[in-house]
């Protein structure tokens, strides 16, 4: 997947773009509404997360403008308050908003659904083992069986495929699960990686467990 | 919040109307006792004209016969007074101090010296009031010229109604143009108060937030009052803006230095291995998460109270603010998959639909935040009696031990919220727009001590 970030704040745009780019999705940074006119003129984007206040103008004022020949859906990113502020931004045509400082597994949960409203695009499949694994969809196909597996199950499934052969801890595994305002312990990874375990039996992929370290997904039958 | 109902100083159109009334009424009187005092005064001219003329020929006939003085009365000298009316007639002759003919009881004028000249009198004879002409002329008598008077009396009721009769004919007219005066002075002040009228009911006709200035053609007398309304929209409208404007500001000033916070803490936390320091990163990011939170829903909680003020009346939609809500807060509910069912009737109140979003909202977000994961929360639209009962029911921890009343207190939170990022004034909120609307929210443990049921009740329109 192809994002535009809008966003004049820097530290957070390079947090943005390194969380995105962990999911395997190309991230381009404009940092006000004339890159980004640049950017939108050079590329095709399947998201933009647009910051309402820019050094140049409003991003509420822009999205406005441009809605007519941009259908790229939009995510905003604003800090001001809910109550006046959220309506104007959906008016103008934002597919959602995020109000900041956000969770980052919240705004991958909300690129996620939009993208996921929007009908998502075959190149983001993954293949693992013998299986097709569609994270937008959250579906794994093997052997022209589908499962749909649930959120929680899909991201950790998107978080293993994304670095096969990487040693990922459980405390890594917790960050970019959970928000951290859910109350969670490390047990909850175990759950989950055991759940998966389950649905992957037999793909021709397997989670392995580093005692001690964390976890593995390795190609090859357990 | 609401005014006082101006204090009433009395109507305008009536204190014009009755002033013009007022003015009508002294004009009618005026002119009728005019009337009928002309009238009387022609009347009475008129007997005295007739008088002098009979008295004059009578004293014609006098003349001086073989020293005694002699005289006629001629049918003319009465005939014309009978022309006036049927009124009595009198007459008295004198000579010196003798009578020469006539009534000698009739009562004379006193004194009428100037001989020759006419002296009119008012007296009463016979038990009614008379009118009297004497003229004097000097007649030789013998040696010495005698002073013979003629005195000619008529009683007054022909003059009289003659001029109660006019006296009435002006009274009918003046109770004629009084009236038609009065319909006339009802009327003018009708339609001068009208362009002030219309004024006041284009102005009471807007809803709350339309601070639009006024475009409308006044009478140069309205024109200022019409400026200064539009002035005064003008600088409410800017401080609403401001105010607005203000509580945005603050917000994107608030969040934005915590959002750095919050980015740097979480890109440290992936690069340092420590668990301990891994704890405390975790510990700062909850704790950024936590004030922005509660700077938000500050911020939020002073714009609901000024919206609440001059509360919206809109249409809306309830069974699709619902809907919405939930599609808003599906992929937060889906982070831990909780499904969210929505079970709607159609539904329709009156309010400002912001507020009331931001109501469903935060109890939603409350619902989902204190749910376990895998679990289900339900929206649910019924009617009942009037009203819509919007309730929103969790598989979560329930209320806890303390009372249910207490937790829309701002800034109270349950007994066993532990461990979860909140502010305290998310049901504060949602409260304060439920009664701002007329309605109420309703908290409850659900039986069995799982789960939390809050219901937000409306009245339907």
């Amino acid at each position: 997947m192809r994002y535009l970030l809008v966003e004049d704040n820097q530290e957070l745009s390079e947090a943005v773009v390194n969380r995105l780019a962990l999911d395997g999705h190309a991230v381009d940074h404009a940092a006000n509404l004339a890159e980004a006119e640049d950017y939108l003129a050079t590329a095709q984007y399947d998201l933009i997360l647009l910051d309402v206040m820019l050094p140049d103008g409003d991003g509420r004022e822009f999205l406005a403008r441009s809605r007519t020949r941009l259908e790229t859906p939009v995510i905003v990113l604003t800090a001001q308050s809910q109550v006046s502020d959220r309506v104007g931004a959906l008016d103008r045509g934002a597919d959602d908003y995020i109000t900041k400082p956000f969770d980052f597994s919240e705004l991958e949960a909300r690129c996620r659904a939009v993208l996921r409203r929007r009908g998502g695009s075959a190149r983001n499949e993954i293949v693992l083992g013998d299986a097709i694994f569609d994270p937008l969809a959250g579906t794994l196909s093997h052997d022209g069986a589908c499962t749909e597996l649930r959120n929680r199950e899909i991201r950790l499934l998107e978080v293993f495929a994304r670095s096969p052969g990487q040693i990922l801890s459980k405390s890594q595994l917790m960050d970019r699960l959970f928000s951290y305002d859910t109350q969670v312990t490390e047990n909850a990874i175990e759950v989950y990686v055991g759940r998966l375990r389950r649905r992957i039996d037999g793909m021709g992929v397997r989670i392995e467990t580093v005692r001690g370290v964390g976890y593995r997904m390795e190609a090859g039958a357990p | 919040m609401t005014l006082p109902a101006a204090t009433g100083t009395g109507s305008i159109e009536r204190r014009l109307t009755l002033l013009l009334a007022g003015v009508a009424a002294l004009l009618s009187v005026l002119s009728w006792s005019m009337v009928s005092g002309l009238a009387r005064e022609a009347a009475e001219r008129t007997q005295d004209n007739v008088l002098a003329a009979s008295a004059t020929t009578i004293a014609e006939t006098l003349r001086s016969e073989q020293g005694e003085v002699r005289l006629e009365l001629p049918y003319s000298a009465f005939s014309m007074l009978g022309a006036i009316s049927e009124d009595r007639v009198f007459y008295k002759i004198t000579a010196g101090t003798d009578l020469l003919t006539g009534y000698a009881d009739l009562p004379v004028p006193e004194d009428v010296t100037p001989v020759g000249q006419i002296v009119f009198d008012t007296g009463e004879y016979s038990g009614e009031p008379i009118r009297m002409a004497s003229v004097s002329r000097l007649v030789l008598a013998g040696a010495q010229p005698v002073p013979v008077t003629v005195t000619v009396a008529q009683t007054r009721l022909g003059v009289g109604t003659i001029a109660s009769d006019l006296s009435r004919l002006a009274a009918m007219l003046s109770v004629a143009f009084f009236v038609v005066a009065v319909a006339l002075s009802a009327f003018a002040a009708r339609t001068s108060l009208r362009p002030l009228n219309e004024i006041a009911a284009s102005v009471s006709r807007r809803g709350p937030s339309d601070l639009r200035p006024l475009q409308r053609d006044a009478p140069t007398e309205l024109a200022p009052l019409l400026t200064s309304l539009n002035r005064l929209m003008g600088r409410l409208g800017q401080s609403i803006r401001r105010s607005e404007d203000f509580i945005a500001e603050a917000a994107h000033r608030i969040r934005t230095p915590l959002a750095t916070v919050r980015t740097q803490a979480e890109i440290a936390l992936r690069s340092v291995e420590d668990e301990d320091e891994k704890r405390r990163l975790r510990r700062i990011i909850r704790a950024v998460d936590e004030s922005s939170r509660s700077a938000g829903q500050l911020l939020d909680h002073a714009a609901v109270t000024y919206r609440t003020d001059d509360l919206a009346r809109d249409a809306v939609n309830l069974s699709e603010l619902v809907q919405q809500a939930a599609n808003a807060q599906e992929p937060t509910a889906a982070m831990k998959d909780i499904r969210i069912i929505v079970d709607t009737v159609p539904a329709q109140v009156e309010g400002d639909p912001v507020l009331l979003d931001n109501a469903l909202r935060n109890i939603l977000d409350n619902a989902i935040k204190y749910s376990p994961a895998e679990t289900d929360v339900a929206m649910r639209i019924r009617e009942d009696a009037g009203s819509f009962r919007v309730s929103i029911s969790d598989q979560g921890p329930g209320l806890g031990d303390g009372p249910v009343e207490a937790l829309t207190e701002r800034f109270r939170r349950g007994s066993n919220t532990q461990g979860i990022v909140g502010s305290g004034l998310g049901l504060t909120i949602a409260e304060d727009v439920l009664l701002a609307h007329g309605g109420r929210l309703e908290l409850e443990t659900r039986e069995g001590g799982t789960g939390t049921c809050v219901t937000l009740v409306l009245p339907s329109s």
